[in-house]
């Protein structure tokens, strides 16, 4: 990478402390990042074991509030909005008409006609002009908040014990998919009980803070974790942490080329809500049915299953993969395909095409990790 | 610190000449590079293998690089501790976590690679 690159890319508040902490930097969706401190198996088994901290500022939210606000969230995605409480927040994809995921997305709700929709990285600028477009003629106020907003992900079975100490809320009454508004270490903002990891976490919004409060709950929350083993994670380990837990990775596992239901989302499709974009083209094919599904598989050889490689039936070709990795955890090679319908079902074998070599995996029931 | 009774090439490969054999591993820039290597996949034994061709892979968990012969020659030994501990990788590229021995055709090629003092170089250059 060369230096005019760099600094063309995106810095989060959290830059400076990357580079004093000698974080391997990547380009992420036009931000640099970290990808990981010590190394990606020990910060994967950091979060499973211990806790983690996850610079994750580069994810995009935006703020929908107005009296049409419910009325254009529940057009915009395939879930139902309407049965969340204030201050519960939904998994959802955002679909087109065709029913391909534009993408997918956490909505926040904030007030009764307030939300706030966290998107991925790699999306911000699509999504904002396809929210906007579905605005037109709504009395909605949308605001791209997501270069003002610092984001931190605290995970792992020891994230809540850490984080109770910078904030006054209760956290153990904090249920899954929840959030409260609370001060960190004195700054005003949003505390979620969630992440991309499977572990008990929370995640941290902040918007419009200045850089050195930032840096200081960065390191107020590493010096509180310092007994429970807390250590900073990078993009790496998120990546081998959300593989384990199955959860889709827009732009590797799901598209615009995929739907919902071979995605495996059929849960958050919510058909009988009303009207949503790409209501009717999903319709269509349930009514007709879906020819491939996103299924997990283990390999048997060690070699990883990385993104686009062919899978194959007998010298047939059934499908590809759209994720693989190492799992620290299990020890192998794991990853995600979208294949055929009849190859499928849990226990299929089929072979991956690794560098023109074929080899054995089989499809599994997931996630992969299942807390003990 | 790069040993110094090594030679190197351009792929980041380091070979140490034992007479008619060549023991060759990857450097520690390459294997910083690369990050936690969890796989790495090896030559047969007896394989006859071409100067800058590929003869194995190594994989992390974030890339895959393939292993590029320095020279002409045959396999005649492979680290076998690799499959199992592949991480040898990392702890130790030129010690514990060589990765095979290569019979050289023709000892004159040696000349044609990298010595400590340019590889440092490059490394430079590549910063």
């Amino acid at each position: 990478m060369t230096k005019t690159e760099t600094s063309q890319l995106l810095r989060t508040p959290f830059y400076d402390i990357h580079t004093s902490l000698k974080a391997k930097m990547v380009a992420f969706s036009g931000w640099t990042m970290p990808l990981m401190y010590t190394g990606i198996l020990s910060e994967h088994h950091l979060v499973r074991e211990k806790a983690g901290l996850f610079d994750t500022s580069h994810m995009g939210e935006f703020e929908i509030e107005g009296e049409d606000a419910l009325g254009l969230v529940q057009k915009l995605v395939t879930n139902d909005v309407s049965k969340l409480n204030i201050n519960q927040i939904l998994y959802t994809p955002m679909c087109q008409d065709d029913g391909g995921i534009i993408d997918d997305l956490l909505v926040y709700r904030l007030g009764e006609h307030h939300f706030m929709l966290v998107v991925n990285a790699s999306n911000i600028q699509k999504d904002y002009k396809w929210v906007l477009d579905n605005a037109q003629g709504l009395k909605v106020k949308v605001r791209d908040v997501s270069y003002q907003t610092a984001l931190l992900a605290l995970q792992g079975p020891q994230s809540g014990k850490i984080l109770q100490g910078l904030v006054k809320g209760d956290l153990d009454s904090l249920n899954y998919y929840w959030f409260i508004k609370d001060e960190v270490y004195g700054i005003k903002g949003i505390i979620s009980r969630t992440g991309y990891t499977g572990e008990l976490g929370y995640e941290l919004f902040i918007t419009d803070a200045k850089q050195e409060k930032l840096e200081g709950l960065w390191n107020a929350l590493m010096e509180k974790g310092r007994d429970y083993g807390l250590g900073p994670c990078g993009l790496g380990a998120r990546d081998t942490l959300r593989l384990e837990m199955k959860y889709a990775l827009y732009g590797n596992d799901i598209d615009e080329a995929t739907n919902p239901l071979e995605a495996k989302l059929g849960w958050t499709v919510k058909f009988n809500k009303g009207d949503f974009n790409g209501r009717e083209a999903l319709l269509r094919i349930r009514d007709n049915g879906i020819t491939r599904r996103l299924v997990g598989f283990v390999m048997f050889d060690k070699g990883i299953a990385r993104h686009g490689y062919d899978i194959f039936m007998d010298e047939e070709r059934i499908g590809y993969v759209t994720s693989g990795s190492f799992s620290p955890v299990l020890g192998k090679s794991i990853g995600m395909a979208y294949v055929e319908n009849d190859f499928a079902e849990t226990g299929t074998e089929f072979d991956v095409e690794i560098r023109g070599r074929k080899c054995k995996a089989k499809v599994v029931d997931t996630p992969f990790y299942k807390i003990t | 610190m790069i040993p110094e009774d090594l030679k190197f090439t351009e792929t980041h490969e380091w070979i140490k000449i034992e007479g008619k054999q060549a023991i060759v591993g990857i450097t520690d820039y390459a294997v910083e590079k690369l990050g936690d290597v969890v796989f790495v996949e090896l030559p047969a034994l007896g394989k006859e293998i071409k100067k800058k061709e590929s003869f194995g892979v190594v994989e992390s968990v974030k890339a895959v690089s393939d292993l590029y012969s320095p020279l002409n020659g045959k396999i005649v030994s492979v680290n076998d501790k690799l499959s199992n501990s592949p991480d040898l990788l990392n702890k130790d590229p030129y010690g514990e976590g060589w990765i095979v021995k290569i019979e050289v055709n023709d000892p004159k090629e040696i000349d044609s690679l990298i010595s400590t003092k340019d590889y440092e170089k490059l490394l430079e250059k590549e910063g």
